[in-house]
């Protein structure tokens, strides 16, 4: 294979809005490489996202180096088309080195640095920056998940496109973060009865004060906290998406919202039985500790509008009502009774790695990182919860963390020369 | 201005924290089992013993046997030698609890001066008695009510009562399914 091997400094993996950030930068300090994408440009937000789906992060904040929101309404939130939209731009604008339709499937250590296999040929490179993503796959309860009878049918956010792809009756919904509690909301408007399986959440207002919830999390500097000002990191790396939808109507979607509109809440689902799907008893305990925790960021963010002032340009500070919690919630769902017809598992995603040939991932699947330098040489990671920062998944989050991956990255090229 | 290290509940936070770190490296250590025995006397009377368990890889025992009677009150025609083994599980629950808000208190350096949990388990007895097959067994819901008094806000008191949940063995037991295996030696 040397013979039709190609030399070059670093590879990227992944044409999202990561691996073009670090495109960037890598261009910027003049340091040769080429960005590896098994589909096309944001190949993801093109594939694998249902077709309602918008972005939880309004329009002003979708930023990457250079290139921002430029369009009417600041205020809205980016359906997928949009997204693909705006980072092509990016990528046409910083003229990345795409190499779309080129699947990585194996990556190796060499001597001197890496060896990368596509199914385009092979590539020997110095330094690699892995921007695969973190939600290649969607994490399902193996366990829950094949004792479900072959009656009901099973889809994940990468098989649902809508409502009207599943039949009709009832849908149990598992998992109430931004992916479930969207889809619960959606798939009740369609008529069909909703039951939402609730484990710990994180809840949050979609409008406070008069403001985007996440004006406050960028204004305040909650999302700019670095990875090692974190008290918890796992904790921090493996808390959910928050309750949000991102609406033309800017409306919040906790769980009351869903309970108003007929949803019935359950607990968190534990184990199939006889056919019996068994929930937690524990719904008020998780509610309670997800109203605190809305409760006491709230209360940060109302403090640091105090000491900066911006008290005055605000609306005064706003509480909301507890979470309802149904009198007795049920325990248990029979799974072939026939009220459930579809599951949808909307519990996670977890990144794939199953092409990473270097020994970096740990027992539980996660990449062993230091805020993005990996244990290895040359190896580098962008695009994961709190890789850097608080808002290192985020599109905006990209730029901060980008921008120190590959001063890291050009520091080790120097010192190795 | 309280200081975490000034407030003292009793509880030992750091050596639990040392644990946790310690026993992230070491799954087969962090494995424990925990035994009891139970001895018919007469009727419904019976009489638990519990003083050994495992764990850290090694067999410990209790600084004293602790022994434990169970029997069932007049009204279900028994002689009432001790509280009846559902009880129990209130008793598990309760102190559970309880000791989970005195380690979140001190880990969060909020002096405790009393804590109290009331709890009470609703329970409809005629599925034990077979009456009625759509009645469950156990309890069909359980309240628990804490009276606390410390250097703390109402929503201080309130998060670490949430966070003692969270970390609930006993909570954790009655509100997932557990396997039970029941055998004849």
């Amino acid at each position: 294979m040397s013979s039709l091997e190609n030399r070059i400094t670093t590879v990227v993996v992944g044409g999202g809005h990561a691996g073009l950030a670090a495109s960037h930068f890598l261009s910027e300090r003049g340091i040769d490489h080429v960005v590896l994408e098994r589909g096309e440009v944001a190949n993801s937000w093109r594939r694998e996202r249902w077709d309602s789906l918008r972005l939880l992060t309004p329009n002003w904040q979708s930023r990457l180096p250079g290139h921002a929101y430029d369009g009417p309404d600041p205020d809205g939130y980016m359906t997928m088309g949009e997204v693909v939209g705006f980072i092509d731009g990016f990528a046409a604008r910083t003229r990345a080195p795409v190499r779309t339709g080129t699947t990585v499937t194996s990556l190796r250590r060499t001597d001197d640095g890496y060896h990368v296999t596509t199914d385009q040929g092979e590539l020997a490179c110095r330094a690699v920056v892995l921007a695969s993503g973190a939600c290649n796959l969607p994490a399902v309860p193996a366990t829950l998940s094949e004792a479900v009878p072959a009656g009901v049918e099973q889809v994940t956010p990468f098989t649902y496109r809508g409502p009207d792809q599943l039949p009709d009756g009832g849908v149990l919904v598992v998992g109430a973060s931004a992916t479930g509690v969207q889809l619960a909301a959606e798939l009740r408007r369609s008529g069909r009865p909703v039951t939402l399986s609730t484990g710990e959440h994180v809840r949050l207002p979609r409008t406070y004060r008069g403001r985007d919830v996440l004006w406050w999390m960028d204004a305040s500097g909650v999302w700019d906290t670095r990875y090692d000002e974190v008290p918890d990191l796992t904790r921090a790396r493996r808390l959910a998406s928050p309750q949000l939808a991102g609406t033309p109507g800017r409306t919040t979607l906790d769980l009351n919202a869903l309970t108003a509109d007929g949803v019935e809440l359950v607990g968190r689902a534990t184990a199939v039985r006889d056919g019996q799907l068994l929930f937690s008893g524990g719904l008020r305990n998780v509610v309670s500790l997800a109203d605190l925790k809305m409760e006491r960021l709230l209360g940060t963010f109302d403090a640091w509008a105090q000491e900066t002032g911006v008290d005055s340009d605000v609306k005064p500070p706003e509480r909301f009502e507890p979470t309802r919690v149904p009198g007795s919630p049920r325990l248990r769902l029979d799974l072939r009774g026939g009220e459930v017809r579809t599951v949808v598992w909307a519990t996670g995603f977890r990144p794939d790695y199953s092409w990473l040939d270097v020994p970096v991932v740990d027992g539980k699947g996660r990449l062993v990182h230091d805020g993005g330098v990996v244990d290895s040489p040359g190896l580098y990671a962008l695009g994961l919860p709190v890789l850097r920062r608080r808002k290192s998944t985020f599109i905006h989050g990209a730029e901060d963390d980008a921008r120190d991956v590959v001063d890291h990255l050009a520091g080790y090229l120097a010192t190795r020369r | 201005m309280t200081t975490i290290d000034s407030i003292d509940n009793g509880v030992n936070v750091q050596a639990l924290l040392d644990a946790r770190e310690t026993l992230k490296g070491a799954p087969e250590a962090a494995r424990f089992t925990w035994r009891s025995t139970t001895r018919w006397e007469n009727g419904v009377h019976t009489t638990s013993t519990v003083k050994d368990y495992f764990g850290l890889g090694a067999e410990h025992s209790h600084k004293t046997e602790s022994s434990f009677t169970a029997d069932h009150p007049e009204v279900f025609a028994a002689e009432d030698h001790g509280i009846t083994p559902i009880e129990y599980l209130l008793v598990g629950l309760g102190s559970c609890l309880t000791a989970g808000v005195a380690s979140v208190a001190q880990n969060r350096g909020i002096q405790l001066r009393s804590v109290e949990a009331t709890l009470e388990g609703a329970h409809d007895i005629r599925g034990i008695l077979g009456a009625d097959s759509d009645v469950r067994n156990g309890y069909d819901g359980i309240k628990v009510t804490f009276s606390i008094d410390a250097d703390a806000s109402r929503e201080d008191i309130e998060a670490l009562v949430a966070q003692s949940q969270k970390r609930s063995a006993v909570f954790d037991a009655l509100t997932n399914p557990t396997d039970v295996t029941v055998e004849v030696a």
